[in-house]
């Protein structure tokens, strides 16, 4: 069965953000507006006002607020909805580690953003960082309609009964934020159709009046521990379950977008370039050109940042020459990039080859198709034997 | 890995209620002293169960007892009790367990 083409209008990536919230019907959708989210919650406000979404739309006085309410909304079996960005997303640092610890499973569309410290009203994946180790689901996205398409998919991953786990939907701020394109919106009655399957599943305990319940209460030494071990669990076992959602969103929208991870170009490949987020499609074309003049070099787009995509990119990068990793944010206290210290713990099993990060894009700062271009020529004399820099401010030098 | 811990939740997140998997501190184990009631005293005013932070005041009728399971022994009952009815008595002179 396959779903039927839906209406295609032009739309900014935060507009795409809020009409995957309509489409998927939340109970809850509520949001503190901040650059450069905003939008969502401007969007969402206006389907509310236009009678298109029957949802509760709390008025809150700050993102901590707002990850309560929808936190609480989840406990009570409800679909929840919300948005934000750097200071906003930090703001809520206790309440988003309280809903993943509660396991609940609230949908957050992040328009990324450079966090504090340094006053940056700019593009950058910092806090993504930031909330790294806080038990969501992360997704990076790379364009207006794989944000609508991601939102959706975010929904059956969250509820699903296996997983019940919060997840973060990523997409570079300003850049996606703001950028008009032509996206598909599905028909509302095949998106139910998509989230059906949730229905036939077992249901997850909820709070409901005159039935007494806690949550999160009585983590007490061996309970606590066991229920950190469930947690892990479950971001495991979100991995493959990432993919199966993928693959079945292709087969009943037409649209896939990989899973965990999204190869392009990697069969033959002797070189690989890392990167998420919008930068992906910029190597895209990079890795075309560079084909063209003979340089065998593949792209990995890296979809899933937690849990981190163990198999899935050893089985991608086992046998490359030398591997470049893009990094729009920085991992304080180490050398090189975020993803390249992750991706480095898995030298052992992709083999000892060499890896080399870049650091670029920060504060809205453009990863310009010649900032690829010379990535791609250092990793492929890395991967000739040539001695080769470890780690590189691209705009710095 | 084997996992041999036995589960005490059934869910995947930390639901509790009092029937099932409500996981009690045995809190009456921290205590050093315990209130002790001299019953001439008290006019069952209800200011210790009040007061109580684990709620742990069992009502008798006409006086209330703390349960020495939860009582921490925090003595706050004896400090706010208006007829200083209420001793806080160390533990050592007594021989039964809480």
């Amino acid at each position: 069965m396959k779903a039927k083409k839906g209406q295609v209008r032009v739309m900014t990536g935060n507009a795409a953000a809020a009409y995957a919230a309509m489409l998927c019907r939340p109970d809850v959708a509520t949001s503190y507006p901040i650059t450069p989210m905003s939008e969502v919650a401007e969007q969402l406000s206006t389907f509310h006002a236009d009678g298109v979404m029957d949802a509760e739309m709390v008025e809150v006085e700050g993102e901590n607020s707002a990850m309560n309410v929808v936190t609480a909304a989840s406990m009570a079996g409800g679909r929840a909805f919300t948005a934000t960005s750097s200071w906003g997303l930090v703001y809520m640092y206790d309440a988003l580690l309280q809903a993943a610890g509660f396991r609940a499973p609230v949908v957050m569309a992040i328009a990324n953003r450079e966090t504090p410290g340094i006053l940056a009203v700019s593009a950058g994946q910092q806090d993504i960082i930031a909330t790294r180790d806080s038990g969501w689901i992360q997704i990076i996205v790379e364009n207006d309609q794989e944000i609508l398409d991601q939102i959706i998919m975010a929904f059956r991953l969250a509820e699903d009964y296996d997983i019940q786990l919060p997840v973060m939907v990523n997409y570079d701020g300003y850049y996606l934020s703001y950028l008009a394109e032509a996206v598909e919106i599905p028909r509302i009655e095949d998106v139910d159709q998509f989230l059906a399957p949730l229905k036939l599943q077992p249901q997850r305990p909820k709070l409901q009046p005159g039935e007494p319940l806690g949550c999160g209460t009585h983590g007490i030494d061996i309970g606590f521990m066991e229920l950190r071990y469930k947690h892990c669990q479950a971001l495991q076992r979100a991995l493959k379950k990432v993919d199966q959602i993928d693959a079945e969103f292709k087969e009943y929208f037409g649209r896939g977008y990989g899973g965990q991870i999204d190869e392009y170009r990697t069969g033959d490949a002797e070189i690989i370039i890392l990167t998420s987020g919008g930068a992906a499609g910029t190597t895209r074309a990079v890795v075309d050109a560079k084909r063209a003049e003979g340089v065998k070099v593949g792209l990995v787009k890296l979809r899933m940042f937690r849990p981190f995509p163990r198999e899935r990119l050893v089985k991608a990068l086992k046998g490359k020459k030398a591997i470049g990793v893009i990094d729009r944010s920085v991992a304080y206290g180490w050398v090189g990039g975020p993803m390249y210290t992750d991706l480095k713990t898995l030298l052992p099993e992709i083999g000892l080859v060499p890896m080399l990060s870049y650091i670029d894009g920060l504060a809205s700062m453009d990863i310009t198709v010649p900032h690829i271009e010379r990535v791609v020529d250092e990793v492929n004399a890395a991967a000739q034997g040539k001695p080769y820099q470890e780690v590189t401010w691209i705009p710095l030098e | 890995m084997v996992i041999k811990h036995k589960f005490i939740f059934e869910t995947e997140n930390a639901w509790s209620d009092a029937n099932k998997s409500m996981l009690c501190l045995d809190t009456g184990g921290w205590r050093t002293e315990r209130p002790v009631l001299d019953q001439a005293k008290c006019n069952y005013c209800g200011l210790c169960c009040l007061y109580c932070p684990p709620q742990c005041m069992l009502d008798k009728g006409d006086h209330f007892e703390s349960n020495l399971a939860y009582c921490k022994g925090c003595g706050i009952c004896a400090h706010e009790c208006p007829r200083g009815a209420l001793t806080m008595v160390p533990e050592g002179e007594f021989s039964n367990e809480g």
